[in-house]
C-alpha cells in the first residue's frame, strides 16, 4: 500500500480516537433521560432533547459552583499575569546575579506534585481565614500556573527587539511609558494566550479546589463531591459542560501551544 | 545607570515571595504535619496509621502500576504521532489541532467521558452486544472487577494526557536542524536508523521534560479514578483526600502527601541521572 495513504489512515484513526468520546458525551448531554439509560445504545443520538442539560442546570448549587469557578479562574488569570509577566520581562531583558537560581526555582516547582500541597495549605488557610474562599483556591491555582506564565512571557519579551524600547527612550519616554506604549501592544496577543492558559489550568483543577472548599465549591469540586449520589444524566451533562470552555480556549490559543511548550523545554 | 541594577530584582521579587509562601512553605509544612502528633510532639504515628490502613498497600500498588503502564504508553504513542505528523503534508494543521484538543480537558471530565463508555448501559457494552459477544449488560466498574477499572483509567488517561507529551515532543522536534537527518540519509541510513541514531538522541531533552512532567502528574492521579471507580481502585492521592475530608485527619493525609512527594522526587532524580549521559553524548 502507498505509504502516504497509510499515514493518512493512521492520522484519521487518531482523529476518531480523540473526537469519538467527546461526540458520545455530547450525544448523552443532549438527549432525554430515557436515551441516557437506553440499552443497547446506538452511535447516533435517538432524539435531540435539552432535558438532561436543563436538569443539570436546575440542580441546586450548580450555578453557584459555575460562578465560583469563573471567579477563581479570573483571579488566577490576573495573579499569574501580574506576578509572572514582570519576572518574565526581567529574565528576558536583564542579566543579573541570581537569574539562573530563579530559573531553577521556577523549573523545580514543576518537579513537584503541587496540587498535593493543598493538604498542608488547607490547615494553614483555616488559621488565616481564607479557607473556603475563592481567593484561597485562586492562590493555589496561581502557584500551578505561575511557572508557565514566567517562562512564556520571558520568551515573549525576548522576541521583541530591545532596540524598539531604546528608541522610545531617546524620544523622551521614560521606562514605564516605553513599556506601556511600545512593548505591551506587541506582547499583547502572547500575554492573552498566557492568561487564557492560566484560566484553563484553574478551570480544570479538582484536587486542591475540593480540599480547600466546603460550601464555596468550584464546578469540578462540586461535581466530584456529588459524583457518588448523583444520577448518570447529571454526571454526563456536568462532564460535557466542563469540556466546552476548554475546547474554545484551546482553539483560541492553538497557535501559541508550541511556543508555550517549546520554550518551557529549555 | 547605577540605579538600574535593582530593577530585575524588583521585578522578580513578587513571584519569589509568592512561591516561597505557596511552594516552599507548604512543602515544609507537609513534612512537619506528617511527623507531628495531635499534641504537637514528634511522632511516626501518622505513618504507622497510614501503613496499617487496609487501603494503603493497594493504593501504593495501583498508583505505581498506573504510572508504569500509562507513562510509557503515552510516550510511545506521542512519539508515533509526532513522527506521523512529519510524514503528513496535507491537513497538517487540522490534525495538529484535533490531536491537541485533549490538552484542555480536565481529568475529572475525562473520567466522566469514559464512564459513559464503560458504565453498565454504556457504549462499550452496547458495542459488545452489537457484535454478539454479550447478551446482557456487563458490570465493568464494580469492586469485583478492579482490573477493568484499571483498564478504564488507563484508557481515560491515555486519551486525555497523551496530547501534552505530543506537544512537548513536536516542539522539541522543531528545534532539531533538518541537516542532521539529511546528512545521515546521504550516508545511506535507513529511515529506521535515522530515527534511532539521529532523531531520538537529539530529542532526549524533550523526552526528559515530558517523562518528568507526566510521571509526576500520574503519581497524583485522582479525579479520573474517582469518577470511574470511586474507592474500588484506591490510589495515593485519593487516600490523602479521604483521610483529610472524610476522616478529618490532616496528619495521615499529610503522610500520604509526603509519600507522593517522595516518590516524585526519586522519579525525577532517576530521570535526570539516567538520561543525562545520553544527552551529553548527543550534544
Amino acid at each position: 500500500m502507498n505509504l502516504r495513504v497509510l499515514y493518512m489512515l493512521l492520522a484519521g484513526v487518531l482523529v476518531v480516537w480523540v473526537l469519538l468520546p467527546i461526540f458520545l458525551i455530547a450525544t448523552l448531554a443532549f438527549s432525554d433521560r430515557s436515551s441516557v439509560f437506553a440499552w443497547p445504545k446506538g452511535l447516533l443520538p435517538q432524539q435531540f432533547s435539552l432535558e438532561t442539560i436543563a436538569f443539570f442546570f436546575g440542580v441546586e448549587g450548580v450555578w453557584k459552583a459555575i460562578r465560583n469557578s469563573l471567579t477563581v479562574a479570573a483571579m488566577t488569570l490576573v495573579f499569574s499575569v501580574l506576578l509572572g509577566a514582570p519576572a518574565g520581562y526581567a529574565l528576558a531583558r536583564y542579566r543579573f546575579a541570581g537569574a539562573d537560581a530563579y530559573r531553577l526555582l521556577i523549573l523545580m516547582t514543576r518537579a513537584f506534585p503541587l496540587a498535593i500541597l493543598a493538604i498542608p495549605l488547607a490547615v494553614q488557610f483555616i488559621q488565616l481565614g481564607i479557607y473556603d474562599t475563592a481567593f484561597g483556591v485562586a492562590l493555589v491555582h496561581t502557584a500551578l500556573a505561575l511557572p508557565f506564565a514566567v517562562l512564556v512571557t520571558s520568551s515573549l519579551f525576548l522576541g521583541i527587539p530591545k532596540e524598539l524600547e531604546e528608541a522610545a527612550w531617546t524620544l523622551g519616554c521614560d521606562r514605564i511609558q516605553a513599556f506601556l506604549r511600545v512593548v505591551l501592544p506587541l506582547a499583547l496577543p502572547g500575554l492573552a494566550a498566557t492568561a487564557i492558559f492560566a484560566f484553563v489550568i484553574s478551570w480544570n483543577e479538582v484536587f486542591a479546589a475540593t480540599l480547600l472548599t466546603l460550601r464555596e465549591r468550584t464546578l469540578p469540586a462540586f461535581l466530584l463531591t456529588s459524583l457518588n449520589d448523583s444520577p448518570l444524566p447529571f454526571r454526563f451533562a456536568g462532564g460535557f459542560f466542563l469540556i466546552v470552555p476548554a475546547l474554545i480556549f484551546i482553539f483560541i490559543i492553538r497557535r501559541y501551544l508550541f511556543t508555550l511548550w517549546g520554550i518551557a523545554n529549555r | 545607570m547605577r540605579s538600574e541594577r535593582y530593577i530585575p530584582y524588583v521585578l522578580i521579587l513578587p513571584s519569589v515571595l509568592f512561591l516561597l509562601f505557596l511552594f516552599a512553605w507548604p512543602l515544609l509544612e507537609a513534612l512537619l504535619l506528617s511527623v507531628r502528633g495531635s499534641g504537637g510532639q514528634w511522632t511516626l504515628e501518622n505513618f504507622q496509621r497510614m501503613a496499617a490502613d487496609l487501603y494503603f498497600k493497594d493504593a501504593l500498588k495501583y498508583t505505581l502500576l498506573l504510572t508504569v503502564v500509562i507513562v510509557p504508553l503515552q510516550v510511545v504513542m506521542a512519539l508515533g504521532m509526532a513522527m506521523l505528523l512529519g510524514g503528513i503534508s496535507r491537513g497538517r494543521d487540522l490534525f495538529l489541532y484535533v490531536w491537541t484538543i485533549p490538552l484542555g480537558i480536565s481529568d475529572l471530565a475525562a473520567g466522566i467521558v469514559w464512564l459513559a463508555i464503560f458504565t453498565e448501559r454504556g457504549y462499550l457494552n452496547s458495542f459488545l452486544q452489537g457484535i454478539g459477544v454479550i447478551q446482557q449488560p456487563q458490570l465493568w466498574l464494580s469492586y469485583e472487577t478492579p482490573t477493568m477499572i484499571f483498564v478504564a483509567v488507563v484508557a481515560a488517561e491515555v486519551w486525555r494526557a497523551t496530547a501534552i507529551v505530543f506537544v512537548i515532543l513536536v516542539a522539541g522536534l522543531q528545534l532539531i536542524p533538518k541537516e542532521y537527518s539529511e546528512a545521515a540519509e546521504v550516508f545511506g541510513a535507513t529511515p529506521w536508523q535515522r530515527f534511532w541514531k539521529v532523531t531520538l538522541p537529539l530529542l532526549m531533552p524533550s523526552l526528559q521534560v515530558a517523562l518528568i512532567l507526566r510521571t509526576i502528574l500520574a503519581l497524583e492521579v485522582f479525579a479520573v479514578v474517582v469518577a470511574l471507580g470511586g474507592r474500588n481502585l484506591p490510589v495515593l492521592a485519593g487516600e490523602a483526600y479521604y483521610w483529610y475530608n472524610a476522616y478529618q485527619n490532616p496528619g495521615v493525609a499529610a503522610a500520604y502527601s509526603v509519600i507522593i512527594l517522595g516518590i516524585s522526587v526519586v522519579a525525577t532524580m532517576l530521570y535526570l541521572r539516567l538520561m543525562r549521559s545520553k544527552r551529553e553524548g548527543a550534544a
